[in-house]
C-alpha cells in the first residue's frame, strides 16, 4: 500500500493507508492517551480519551483517533483547548468512580483535572472493557462480559466458565488499568466455587 | 386471491374490488389506535358486532376496526360514512344507537364534537377543529382501512405508485423523482433522502439493504406507531420502490418488540403482499426481486440508532457503532444499507404518484411535504396530526391543539423529546421547518411535540428527560454513560434544594463535552433540552440555586 501524508501538530507524517490517527501518532512521537486502547485488541473507541480535532476539506471535527482512518493531507491538532477540556472532564468524571487508579491520577495531573469535581461513588471499574475484549478476542473465552447498560452497566465474570478457565490464565489482571478485574474475580470466585484456592492449582 | 402478474393485472383488480364497494354505502369504523385500545375501544367494537347482528345491518352497512383516526383524547373514536361523521368518546350502549342513527342517515348530536368554550358543535371531520387545520396525505386513509385487508389498501389506490415504478419508470428515474422532491428524513435529521439513496445505490458492493426505522423511542412520539399499524401497505409500497431505486435485494422492517398489535398488523401485510405477488420474486411481472422480514428490538432505546439498530439485525448487542465511514455505504454485515425512518418511506408512493412538483408545493422553502406530529402536552386536543411544513407553531398548538386548558398560559412547547429542546412561548410563531425549529434549539426530531403550561418546572423536565436517556444509553462510551449520569444528579440536586453556585458552570462542561465525545447520536444530543433549557430559562435554573441556599442547602 502507498503511504500517504498527513500533518499532526504541525509534523508531517508519512503512513500507509489504513492506518489509524492515532497509530500514526504514536509513530511520530505524539503522545495521546488512552484507557481502552490495546495493542492486540480491535479498536474500541469507548473511553474517547483520545478524541482528537481533525481538519479535512476545510471541515474540523472531534474523532476518536483509535478508530478514525488517516486521509490525505489530513490536518489533526491533539491538543487544542477543546480536546483538552473533553479530555479533563472526562477524566473527572472516571475519578468518580476510581479516583486512585494511578493511570487516572498521572492524566489528572497533565490535564488539570480535579478529581473532586463530580460527587463520588467509586465503583472503581472505568468500563473500559479491555478485559472483556481480551477474552474474548485473545483468550476466546469469554469467562468475562458486561451486564447491564447506562450507568448500571459493569463486568461480571461468568462463574460456569471462570471456574475452568481463569484459575491458568489471569492475564486480564495486569491489563486492567484500576485493578477492579482482579476484584471481581476474587468475589466471584469467593461466591461460585470456593476452596478451589485451598486445594491448589493442581487438582482441577 | 390471484398472484398479479403484471401492473395491468393488478388495475383489473383493483377495478373488481372497487365495483363490489358503493361509496355511498353507510360505513362505521372504530378506532383500535393505541390510545383507543387502552379506552376499551375493543369493547365498543364487540358492541357493534352485537348491535349489526341484532339489527340485522351487516348487509346495510360496513363495519371495520381500523388503526389511530388521530384525535386520541376524545377517544374511542367511531367515524361514520359518508360524510365523515366524527363520534368521540363512544362507550359500548351507544353501538346500537349509532348503527340504528346510521342506517336512518341521522346524526347523534349529543356524541358529535362540542367546543369546550363556545359550545359550539362539529359534526363532520373536516368541521370538527382538531380535524380541519390538518393536511392528512399519509394517515387521511387509516380510518378507511382494516389494516389486515389489503383489499382495504388497494380499494385507496394502494400499490399503483409501485406499479407505475415498476412498469412505467428506471430505477434511476424513481431516484431522481425523490431526489427532484427534496424529501427529507423524517425521523430526526433531516436529511435528504435521494442523496442517502444514491449513496447506496452507488456503493459498489452488489448486495444491497434497505431498511424501515420503525423503531419509535423517543418520548411522546407515537405517529410513526399510528402509520404503521394503521396503514402497513403504504409503508411497505413505499419501501419496495425504495428497494427498486437503489438496486436493494432484501428489506428489513425494525420495529418494536413490545406493540403486539403493530407486529399482527406488519406479518398480516407482508404475508398479502407476497400472496398478491408485490413482494418476492418477479414483482408485478417486471423482473425484480424483492423480500422482506421483520425483525423485533430487544426492548432498548438506542436500538433506534441506525448502526446500533444494524448491529442489531445482524443478531448482536444493538451498541452503536462510530460511522466514519456511513452505513449508506458499509452497514448491515458491511454491506450498503439505506435505512429511512416509516414516514419517509410513507411519502414515496404519494411522490412517485403525484410527482415531486406536487410535493415540492406543499411546505416551507427547505422544508417540503407535510409532517406527522404527536401533539400532547398541556393541550385541549391531543392526538396524532398531519400538518404542512411551515405551518407556524400557534396553528398547531391553539387552531388544533385548541390552547391550554383550564384557563392557563403556555410556558413553552418542547420538540423532539428526550432529545430534542424547549422554546419559550415568545417564539410561537416560529413555522415548522427543519432547520428553523434547529436553530432555536428546539429541532423537530421524529415529531414529539410537548406543549408546558404556566406552572411547569423546567428544572423538572430537563431532569425528567435525563432520567429517560441515563437509563437508555448503552454505556459503551464514557461522556454518554459518565456525562447525563452527572448531570442527572446536579438536576435532581437543583430540584430538591441542594443546588450549588458552580452547578451550572458544571452542567455547562458537561452538556458541551458529552456533545462533542459521545459515540452516538444518543449521547451527542442527549443535553440538548438541557442547553435549551440554559439558553431560554437560565433565570429559573439560577432561581432554584438561590433558593436552595436561602432555605439552608448546600449553594455556597
Amino acid at each position: 500500500m502507498t503511504d500517504l501524508v498527513l500533518q499532526i501538530d504541525g509534523k508531517d507524517v508519512s503512513v500507509p493507508a489504513g492506518t489509524t490517527v492515532l497509530q500514526a501518532a504514536r509513530q511520530a512521537g505524539i503522545p495521546i492517551p488512552t484507557l481502552c486502547h490495546h495493542e492486540q485488541l480491535e479498536d474500541y473507541g469507548g473511553c474517547r480519551l483520545c478524541m482528537v480535532e481533525v481538519e479535512s476539506r476545510g471541515r474540523k471535527n472531534h474523532v476518536v483517533s483509535c478508530l478514525y482512518p488517516v486521509e490525505k493531507g489530513l490536518v489533526v491538532r491533539t491538543r487544542t483547548e477543546t480536546v483538552d477540556k473533553i479530555r479533563r472532564v472526562i477524566i473527572e468524571e472516571l475519578m468518580a468512580h476510581a479516583p486512585d487508579a494511578p493511570e487516572l491520577k498521572r492524566l489528572a495531573e497533565e490535564y488539570g483535572a480535579d478529581r473532586n469535581r463530580f460527587e463520588k461513588e467509586s465503583s472503581f471499574c472505568v468500563l473500559c472493557g479491555l478485559c472483556v475484549r481480551y477474552c474474548a478476542e485473545v483468550k476466546q473465552k469469554h469467562a468475562v462480559g458486561f451486564i447491564e447498560n447506562g450507568p448500571k452497566r459493569e463486568i461480571s465474570f461468568i462463574p460456569e466458565i471462570a471456574a475452568k478457565e481463569c484459575w491458568d490464565c489471569q492475564e486480564c489482571f495486569a491489563i486492567c488499568p484500576t485493578s477492579y478485574a482482579q476484584a471481581a474475580y476474587f468475589l466471584t470466585e469467593a461466591l461460585a466455587f470456593p476452596g478451589r484456592r485451598k486445594a491448589g492449582a493442581t487438582s482441577a | 386471491m390471484p398472484k398479479l402478474q403484471s401492473a395491468a393485472a393488478l388495475e383489473d383488480y383493483r377495478a373488481q374490488v372497487l365495483s363490489a364497494r358503493d361509496p355511498a354505502r353507510p360505513s362505521i369504523a372504530v378506532c383500535a389506535g393505541a390510545a383507543c385500545g387502552g379506552l376499551d375501544s375493543a369493547a365498543v367494537a364487540a358492541a357493534f358486532s352485537t348491535a349489526i347482528e341484532k339489527q340485522a345491518a351487516a348487509a346495510k352497512l360496513d363495519f371495520r376496526v381500523t388503526g389511530c383516526h388521530g384525535f386520541c383524547n376524545k377517544g374511542p373514536n367511531v367515524i361514520v360514512g359518508p360524510g365523515d361523521i366524527c363520534y368521540f368518546e363512544v362507550k359500548p350502549e351507544d353501538a346500537a344507537e349509532i348503527v340504528a342513527c346510521t342506517l336512518k342517515g341521522e346524526v347523534i348530536e349529543r356524541l358529535v364534537y362540542q367546543h369546550p368554550v363556545t359550545g359550539e358543535k362539529a359534526v363532520h371531520m373536516s368541521e370538527v377543529p382538531f380535524y380541519k387545520h390538518q393536511m392528512r396525505i399519509l394517515i387521511g386513509d387509516i380510518p378507511k382501512i382494516d389494516p389486515m385487508r389489503i383489499t382495504d389498501y388497494l380499494a385507496v389506490g394502494g400499490y399503483s405508485a409501485l406499479a407505475k415504478a415498476l412498469s412505467k419508470m428506471t430505477p434511476v428515474e424513481v431516484l431522481d423523482e425523490v431526489k427532484k422532491a427534496n424529501l427529507r428524513g423524517r425521523g430526526g435529521g433531516g436529511f435528504p433522502a435521494g442523496l442517502k439513496w444514491e449513496t447506496t445505490r452507488n456503493a459498489p458492493e452488489k448486495t444491497k439493504y434497505v431498511i424501515v426505522n420503525g423503531h419509535e423511542g423517543e418520548s411522546a412520539a407515537f405517529m410513526d406507531r399510528a402509520m404503521l399499524t394503521g396503514n402497513p401497505h403504504k409503508v411497505l409500497e413505499g419501501l419496495i420502490i425504495g428497494a427498486y431505486a437503489i438496486g436493494a435485494q432484501q428489506g428489513y422492517i425494525y420495529t418494536r418488540h413490545d406493540s403486539p398489535q403493530m407486529a399482527l398488523h406488519i406479518q398480516a401485510a407482508l404475508a398479502q403482499a407476497a400472496d398478491y405477488g408485490l413482494l418476492g420474486k418477479n414483482i408485478l411481472g417486471s423482473g425484480f426481486d424483492f423480500t422482506v422480514e421483520l425483525h423485533y428490538d430487544v426492548g432498548i432505546f438506542v436500538s433506534g440508532e441506525s448502526s446500533a439498530l444494524m448491529r442489531s439485525i445482524e443478531g448482536h448487542a444493538p451498541e452503536p457503532r462510530p460511522k466514519y465511514i456511513r452505513t449508506s455505504v458499509s452497514g448491515i454485515w458491511d454491506k450498503p444499507s439505506n435505512l429511512n425512518n416509516v414516514e419517509t418511506w410513507a411519502n414515496v408512493p404519494e411522490i412517485i404518484n403525484r410527482g415531486a412538483d406536487w410535493f415540492t408545493s406543499i411546505g416551507s422553502e427547505k422544508s417540503k411535504g407535510t409532517k406527522l406530529v404527536s401533539l400532547s402536552g398541556h393541550v385541549a386536543n391531543s392526538g396524532v396530526i398531519e400538518v404542512p411544513m411551515g405551518m407556524p407553531l400557534r396553528t398547531i398548538v391553539f387552531d388544533i391543539g385548541g390552547g391550554v386548558p383550564g384557563g392557563k398560559a403556555p410556558k413553552a412547547i418542547h420538540f423532539g423529546g428526550a432529545m430534542g429542546g424547549s422554546i419559550p412561548i415568545s417564539l410561537i410563531d416560529a413555522p415548522l421547518d427543519f432547520d428553523g425549529m434547529a436553530k432555536l434549539g428546539a429541532p423537530i426530531g421524529a415529531g414529539g411535540l410537548l406543549v408546558m403550561d404556566e406552572d411547569t418546572d423546567m428544572v423538572e423536565v430537563a431532569r425528567y428527560l435525563l432520567d429517560f436517556l441515563v437509563k437508555e444509553s448503552c454505556g459503551k462510551c464514557v461522556p454518554c454513560r459518565e456525562g447525563m449520569y452527572q448531570m442527572l444528579k446536579i438536576l435532581t440536586n437543583i430540584k430538591e434544594g441542594r443546588g450549588r453556585k458552580f452547578d451550572l458552570e458544571r452542567l455547562a462542561d458537561l452538556t458541551e463535552v458529552t456533545s462533542l465525545g459521545s459515540l452516538c447520536a444518543l449521547g451527542k444530543t442527549s443535553s440538548d433540552p438541557l442547553k435549551s433549557m440554559l439558553r431560554y430559562f437560565k433565570d429559573e435554573y439560577e432561581a432554584r440555586i438561590a433558593a436552595g441556599a436561602a432555605a439552608g442547602g448546600l449553594a455556597t
